[in-house]
């Protein structure tokens, strides 16, 4: 019996966000990154960094700038409530 | 880009003089393994260090007049063995042994180690005050690596269990374009060297670079020929990953004021946006992940780091000492095209 491969089939890969330890979120998978109007931010590479300390030049990506600045985040969840 | 040929250098001394002569004969003929090499100091010894750098080479290039049968000859084997003993007992003794608590946590101490860079801030010097002449230079030393961007940490990759091959992958990838050689950051590099006036052509300024700045090469190259030192190896692409996006910034930003065109930033700003990705994923997903599935190793990935910053501090300290005594850190000063 022949194998059929459906040209349509969902190929797509799952969006995964993953925050780093005192470090960016990495995003992988099919996904797009826009602003408010929905117009598609240039990404040329298959794995991207968004920034999570505020202070990177070239937001919403990643320049390393959190190193320089002493951010601190875990990988995780952090708990809520506190204690 | 056409394949990679090279010439043979000039020798610098007893060491590659010998090498390089039998080199030019039939392959694992007149190559007699050197006494014990006497250096006072290897990782800046011309002749070590370039003739070290020529027994690497055979695995990555043609070189014009050396029958490629050399790469696996074993009198060249064993010659390049005595070169990188002294190497490798000078480089063991810049770095500190990793502590318990360190191995506990590779991902984390990664980033102590690279906030401790034993180096003179060369890159901000760039942004601030350096001329097109030493951004010239600096190039051209850079090329030495730089035009086989990403080709060292390879050997890695038959080497490693699948959780950090996939990381170490996921960075290489990138590194050599997403599957566009237009975009492969070696080429970017050929073009910044363009955009610059230099010779953009694989080994052109072989003759013109000094040992310390071979060193910085040999290293990766010893850590990437040997596979019982693959941990120093993730480690060292760590290492240069995280102490990457900040400083290529200010190199390109060096261009800008200098009044570079595009062609000739583009490469440092690609890397400031792709090591910021780079060295997250180097540092927990493949430094962290090689140490946990084997430990082993895991104080070498630290060894491979702090190698990198010391070898680096050394070869950054070079390019300062020479610029402040107002002269050239090249080893005969570069003809650029008028």
């Amino acid at each position: 019996m022949p194998v059929v491969v459906d040209p349509n089939a969902d190929q797509s890969a799952p969006v995964t966000i993953t925050p780093y330890p005192d470090g960016p979120y990495l995003v992988r998978g099919d996904f797009v990154v826009t602003d408010q109007e929905g117009n598609a931010l240039p990404t040329e590479r298959r794995t991207i960094a968004l920034c999570r300390c505020g202070k990177s030049r070239i937001r919403p990506f990643c320049d390393g700038t959190h190193k320089l600045i002493g951010f601190e985040a875990p990988s995780g969840a952090e708990p809520w409530p506190r204690d | 880009m056409a394949a990679r040929l090279i010439e043979l250098p000039s020798p610098r001394g007893p060491l590659s003089g010998r090498l390089f002569e039998a080199l030019e004969g039939p392959p694992g003929t007149g190559l007699e393994p050197p006494e014990a090499v006497e250096s006072g100091d290897p990782i800046a010894d011309e002749d070590l260090q370039l003739a070290l750098y020529v027994a690497y080479e055979v695995h990555y290039t043609e070189i014009r007049g050396v029958d490629p049968g050399w790469e696996w000859a074993p009198s060249l084997l064993a010659f390049r063995a005595e070169l990188e003993r002294p190497f490798e007992a000078a480089v063991d003794e810049l770095v500190e042994p990793a502590t318990d608590q360190e191995l506990a946590s590779v991902g984390a101490a990664l980033q102590e180690v690279v906030a401790e860079d034993p180096g003179p801030p060369l890159s901000r010097y760039m942004e601030t005050q350096g001329t097109l002449e030493q951004m010239r230079e600096h190039v051209i030393h850079r090329s030495a690596y730089q035009l086989k961007e990403a080709d060292p940490h390879s050997w890695a990759i038959p080497r490693l269990s699948p959780g950090p091959k996939a990381a170490l992958l996921e960075v290489q990838a990138d590194e050599y374009g997403g599957g566009s050689a237009e975009r492969m950051h070696a080429v970017l590099f050929a073009k910044t060297m363009a955009a610059l006036g230099l010779d953009p052509t694989y080994g052109a300024y072989l003759e013109q670079l000094p040992g310390v700045t071979l060193a910085t090469v040999n290293l990766m190259s010893g850590f990437g020929l040997h596979r019982r030192r693959r941990g120093a190896l993730v480690g060292h692409l760590a290492g240069f990953e995280m102490t990457s996006s900040i400083p290529n910034r200010r190199y390109g930003n060096a261009l800008r004021r200098l009044g570079c065109v595009r062609e000739a930033t583009h490469f440092y700003d690609e890397h400031v946006e792709a090591d910021a990705v780079h060295e997250n994923i180097a540092a927990w997903d493949l430094a962290g992940g090689l140490a946990a599935d084997e430990p082993g190793v895991a104080a070498d990935i630290l060894y491979g780091a702090r190698a990198l910053l010391q070898v680096e501090a050394r070869w950054a300290t070079h390019l300062m000492d020479s610029w402040e005594r107002g002269e050239s850190s090249l080893r005969e000063p570069t003809a650029v095209p008028a």
